[in-house]
């Protein structure tokens, strides 16, 4: 399977990756690690016609300390997260999940900018950065912006991004002490998640599901009952309200409502353990 | 035709310049332009591992990586491993511990061990299976494949590609 033909550009700088986008308008698309863009241009459901390669700006990719939040570069890969140590001390929810995606071959190419800004509800790290209550960083035309990881996700594989932004940096908040847990369920080891819970507890508690609607989703109504005082069982049975779960090969819709709350329950108790 | 790119790479340490086709997959310049056809493709969708090369010395699936992407970098593949006739430490384990059948995967196979080696100098057997993860081999059931890299983890100096 070969993509359909396109024009090939580098971009040396943020300032010049901008720039591209803005000459080359919808007809252009930013290629980071290609580990979701290429499998879809092979496939022809993506044919940019011109690719502007960021996977060359090293500069966007660090882990920074950040004072209360721990920065990451956007083109930092899923294997530089996955080894971070001030990430294995700080935000060790993300850390872990990095080393979950996919497999090692995958890791050494995604990034976590491309991983967000693709926006897949199958995806695992969007729904750890919504857990997390993450803040997004995104440089356009008029400058930077900052946006709520609650705010981001619209739409299936739509952001909050305009077509003449890019997304540069991903701050997670510090939360010392927080117990934390990723359940991933899959059949095969290299999947996606047929369904995945992301949580964080320390006081108040973090849940966001993946694969349970068009986007990664915030379990509200888990978080709700928590704060008022549910135990995890009883917590966990809200998993699957306000959800719209696909029916595909993997499962049914009712098996995924079913599924959420097993994986909330096993979520919320293995973060109260490590908390 | 596209605007062709000239792109170098090194491939199991020879340089070379090329112009190509922006969307020339990593696979098929090795295999078709550079004639390595130890790189096997068996998937074509990023399932199963069959096409993994060492491109800066980490595995990457080559049909899922752009020869323009590669560019002024270094790939390794299964022909490169060798040194003269003396076989790289895992194509030996795998040749000691039967760790193929049919061979199809083998390279992909060899170049994901390879890779994993190096980051996991010391491995468990259970770090082995999750480290080859991105494998798929339709014959060997991994017993052996398992066995093959936990004896090359072993073998002392095991030069890491
Ligand atoms: C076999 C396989 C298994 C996988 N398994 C999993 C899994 O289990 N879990 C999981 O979460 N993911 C999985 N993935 C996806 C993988 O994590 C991707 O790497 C990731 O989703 C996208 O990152 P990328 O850097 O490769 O982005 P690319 O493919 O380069 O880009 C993806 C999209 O985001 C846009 N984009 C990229 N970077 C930016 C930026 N900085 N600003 C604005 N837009 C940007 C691109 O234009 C494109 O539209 C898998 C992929 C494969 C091939
Ligand atoms: S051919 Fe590349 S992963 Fe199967
Ligand atoms: S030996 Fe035949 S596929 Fe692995």
């Amino acid at each position: 399977m070969i993509p359909s033909a396109f024009d090939y550009v580098r971009a040396a700088s943020v300032d010049e990756a901008l720039a591209q986008l803005a000459e080359h308008g919808d007809e252009a698309k930013l290629l980071a690690g290609g580990h979701s863009l290429l499998p879809l241009m092979k496939l022809r459901l993506a044919a940019p016609t011109v690719l502007i390669d960021i996977g060359r700006l090293r500069d966007l990719s660090y882990v920074r300390d950040g004072g209360n939040h721990v920065a990451v570069g956007a083109l930092t890969r899923h294997r530089d997260v996955e080894v971070s140590d001030l990430l294995r001390a700080e935000v060790p929810l993300l850390a872990h999940t990095a080393g979950l995606v996919g497999d090692p071959q995958v890791r050494h190419r995604g990034t976590i900018g491309g991983s967000v800004a693709h926006g897949d509800p199958a995806s695992d790290l969007p729904a750890v950065v919504l857990a997390l209550g993450g803040t997004l960083v995104a440089r356009g035309p008029g400058g930077e912006r900052e946006i709520a990881a609650g705010e981001f996700f619209h739409g299936f594989l739509e952001t909050a991004l305009a077509p003449d932004e890019m997304l540069t940096e991903i701050r997670l908040p510090k939360r010392p002490g927080a117990g934390w847990s990723y359940q991933k369920f899959n059949r095969r080891a290299q999947d996606w998640a047929i369904v995945g819970v992301a949580a964080v507890r320390n006081g108040g508690a973090g849940v966001a599901l993946v694969n349970m609607g068009s986007t990664p989703l915030r379990a509200t109504a888990v978080e709700q009952a928590l704060a008022s005082g549910a135990s995890p069982a009883d917590a966990a049975a809200h998993a699957a309200e306000g959800t719209e779960p696909p029916d595909d090969l993997n499962g049914s819709a009712d098996y995924r409502r079913h599924l959420v709350q097993v994986l909330v329950r096993r979520a919320l108790e293995e973060a109260g353990a490590r908390g | 035709m596209m605007t062709a790119v000239r792109i170098t790479l090194t491939v199991n340490g020879t340089r070379h310049d090329d112009d190509v086709e922006p969307r020339l997959l990593l696979v098929h310049y090795l295999r078709e332009t550079r004639g390595l056809t130890g790189t096997n493709v068996g998937c074509d969708t990023t399932s199963c591992g069959a096409c993994t090369v060492l491109l800066d010395g980490e595995s990457v699936k080559s049909c899922t990586v752009l020869a323009v992407q590669a560019d002024g970098g270094e790939v390794t593949t299964i022909e490169g491993l060798a040194s003269g006739d003396a076989m790289h430490p895992v194509q030996e384990a795998f040749r000691e511990h039967h760790g193929l059948q049919c061979g199809y995967c083998t390279p992909g196979m060899v170049m994901a061990a390879v890779s994993f080696l190096a980051e996991h100098p010391d491995p468990s057997e259970d770090e082995v299976r999750h480290g080859l993860e991105g494998n798929l081999c339709r014959c060997t059931g991994y017993h052996n494949i398992v066995k093959a890299v936990m004896a090359a983890a072993k073998t002392p100096a095991a030069p890491r590609a």
